[in-house]
């Protein structure tokens, strides 16, 4: 089953390279892993999606919690909340499946960022499931790039996962 | 006051009480090397900086610091891997400090440089590479509190040329900042309480305790719960010395080589409180076998210990020794019935023992004559092998950090640059490092450190002309095959004798009281040959993968 993580980390030089590091040498598999800083720029925030069952969950978040750099982990695939995953997608088109690859992201409310002679870039958000069938969709004008950020996530409601750093004093 | 990252490091090494480093020069540690000239910190060079790295590592196991070393870039810091994933995987406290190339150069395949902190990012609990020298006394301050608080390990800093010798302000370190890490301490009040209960239910208790026990000084809080519940205690190869052997609770070690009524009680108990412990494979060897009747209480430090290898009942995060307290207020004294008596009966008829020969001299013999020569005083290192396993059964450890040997990774090499730690963490005691032929040759070069400091430690190398454990495994496991495990050895003695030490070739077991006697008498290092019966093996023995009760021998 996948599970995703919301993993508050000290934005250090290497915490990503401890944070996968970890995830290959101790055999758990991971989805997709996005990350970027908070709106403290001393913190950064990753989401990261893993495959396993219970027990490998309950390892890979006490085994994470070992790491110096990691500030706190949430486990929010039971609580109510919202994730989103960037993509875009580059598509060739001709004069014939120019507009139905327009009316394609219309349905799926993406947006056209980039207008060529011979190529459409959308821009869409979303679930994971609205970015696959988007996916599909565009997948007989064939498609000749695309990339995704792998998912991120919030809390519902007025449960966050912030945490507040203050100065440990001796 | 301005001062250089060099003389930056040494001052906070002072203020977190380092007297002693293990280290080797080279290129980009010379700033450091310099300042320390005019420092009051001891260095102790080594031949070689995994005897660096080792010599830290038996310092910190013997006196409960965290134990220091230092080496150049490149080369020099990757010598000291092995040492840190030896340290990593028995939770030893260890600061290693590696230089680097300058800033500069980095990433651009500079001469003698490595990413030692990307080697290192698997076997440390942390580590640091220092961008800014600024911030160089923050760091010495966090890594010291890292490596020896929680659960203990190595940690490692590295320190670019151009960052020993910048100047920079320091008046003292600031504030730890580390607001990921909370070390726990006292266990869950509710779970502290199910335990107790468990306990004092319970009709057939084992202690099953470890290296946390020794690490976090809880072996009176041990010896107490133990004497309360009547409960034997088997300890692990980390946990020797953290109850008494010659305890009349005590059943020794337990697992791949441990006793008979340590593997049969533990197979048979209807609970077993494990204490600092981590359920290492040479322990539980097949799993689903293991304690499979018993409920499991397990008490560890690291919270990703528990339910980690079997399935735990009472999990209790905390400090070993605060817990065990927690546990003590809550529990009534208890009689011995008739488990006692049962494990008191497998004790009569399976007692440790050889076959002792007046011809050819028995491992096991000198391990025991040993313990009689030292009184039971001595610290004890080894290397790994047959003869590390007979020094856990044959010498009768009443004391703490007593037993000072390579446990989670096995390093052959580790005993006698551990013994140079441990004799200079602890000058006035005597000193063994327990060897074989194989492992002493793999760090024999540390005799020159021995003789350059004047350490009077003691090795004693149990001579079969086999790495004695591999054949002892080819004889059992691959049909008498002994592919590569035949090993011819220099003249110890004269070997010893061209560093400056002394050497004794022993063949007679009549000799080898005497012998003992004169090397603990020599204020010289010495190097005991004790060409020993060939083809001993070490018994019982747990075939892998099979139950702990399925013995050998």
């Amino acid at each position: 089953m996948l599970h995703t993580l919301a993993v508050l980390v000290e934005n250090n030089p290497g915490v990503l390279a401890r944070v996968a590091g970890l995830f290959s040498r101790r055999g758990f598999n991971i989805d997709s892993l996005a990350v970027g800083r908070t709106d403290n720029p001393a913190i950064s925030r990753m989401t990261i999606v893993v495959e396993g069952d219970d027990h490998t969950l309950e390892q890979v978040t006490k085994q994470l919690h070992k790491l110096v750099d990691v500030i706190k982990i949430n486990d929010v695939t039971n609580e109510p909340h919202v994730d989103r995953e960037l993509v875009l997608i580059k598509v060739p088109v001709d004069r014939a499946s120019r507009l139905e690859v327009m009316q394609i992201a219309d349905v799926f409310r993406a947006k056209v960022v980039d207008y060529g002679p011979k190529t459409l870039t959308l821009e869409a958000t979303g679930t994971g499931e609205k970015i696959d069938a988007l996916e599909e969709a565009l997948r007989p004008f064939g498609i000749k790039e695309l990339v995704r950020t792998g998912k991120i996530s919030i809390l519902r409601g007025a449960k966050y996962t912030t945490a507040n750093i203050t100065k440990e004093e001796e | 006051m301005k001062y250089k990252g060099a003389e930056v490091l040494l001052k906070a090494l002072e203020a977190e009480g380092v007297d002693t480093i293990f280290g080797y020069p080279g290129g980009v540690v010379l700033p450091i090397y310099d300042a320390l000239y005019d420092s009051d910190i001891n260095h102790i060079l080594t031949r070689h900086e995994q005897g660096a790295a080792h010599a830290a590592d038996g310092y910190a196991r013997a006196t409960g610091k965290a134990g220091v070393c230092l080496a150049t870039s490149g080369p020099g810091a990757t010598n000291l891997v092995t040492g840190i994933a030896n340290a990593y995987m028995d939770s030893v406290p260890l600061v290693a400090i590696t230089g680097q190339v300058v800033t500069s150069l980095l990433g651009r395949d500079s001469f003698q440089e490595a990413d030692i902190t990307g080697i290192t990012l698997p076997i440390t609990k942390h580590n640091y590479m220092v961008k800014d020298p600024n911030d160089l006394g923050d760091i010495v301050k966090e890594a010291f509190h890292l490596a020896t608080t929680g659960r203990p390990g190595p940690v490692l800093i590295d320190i670019p040329k151009d960052i020993s010798t910048a100047e920079v302000d320091y008046q003292g370190s600031g504030p730890l900042n580390l607001p990921g890490y909370k070390p726990p301490t006292a266990g869950a009040e509710d779970l502290v309480n199910q335990a107790a209960s468990a306990l004092m239910r319970s009709e057939r208790p084992v202690i099953y305790a470890g290296g946390g026990v020794v690490a976090s000084g809880a072996h009176q809080e041990l010896k107490q719960l133990a004497e309360v519940l009547a409960a034997p205690v088997t300890t692990t190869l980390m946990g020797i010395g953290g109850f008494p052997d010659d305890h009349p609770l005590s059943l020794g070690m337990l697992g791949m080589h441990g006793t008979r009524y340590a593997n049969y009680a533990v197979s048979e108990c209807d609970l077993l409180l494990a204490v600092g412990v981590r359920f290492d494979d040479r322990v539980t060897s097949k799993i689903e076998s293991f304690a499979k009747d018993a409920t499991i209480i397990h008490i560890d430090i690291d919270p990703a210990e528990l339910g980690k290898n079997v399935r735990v009942d009472v999990p209790i995060v905390g400090n070993v020794s605060i817990v065990l307290k927690q546990l003590l207020e809550r529990l009534a004294a208890k009689l011995p019935g008739a488990w006692q008596e049962k494990i008191n009966r497998w004790k009569k008829e399976y007692p440790l023992n050889y076959q002792v020969s007046d011809v050819t001299i028995k491992p096991q013999q000198v391990i025991s004559e040993i313990y009689n020569v030292t009184g039971g005083n001595a610290r004890i290192t080894t290397e790994v092998g047959q003869h590390q396993m007979w020094a856990a059964q044959y010498y009768n450890y009443t004391k703490p950090r007593s037993f000072i040997s390579s446990g989670g990774l096995g390093t052959m090499g580790y005993g006698f640059p551990a013994a140079i730690g441990v004799q200079v963490g602890c000058p006035d005691e005597v000193v063994f490092d327990i060897a074989g032929d194989g492992s002493i040759q793999m760090n024999i070069q540390e005799l020159g450190t021995a003789v350059n400091y004047d350490l009077p430690v003691n090795v004693a190398v149990m001579n079969n002309g086999y790495l004695g454990m591999v054949r002892q495994w080819q004889e059992l496991f691959y049909n008498r095959r002994y592919s590569q495990s035949e090993m011819t050895s220099p003249d110890f003695v004269k070997l010893a004798e061209a560093y400056g030490a002394e050497g004794y070739r022993v063949e007679d077991p009549t000799d080898i009281r005497s012998v003992l006697e004169q090397a603990v008498a020599s204020s010289k290092p010495v190097m005991m040959d004790f060409v020993v019966e060939q083809e001993e093996n070490v018994v019982p023995m747990v075939a892998p993968g099979e139950p702990i009760n399925k013995m050998l021998g």
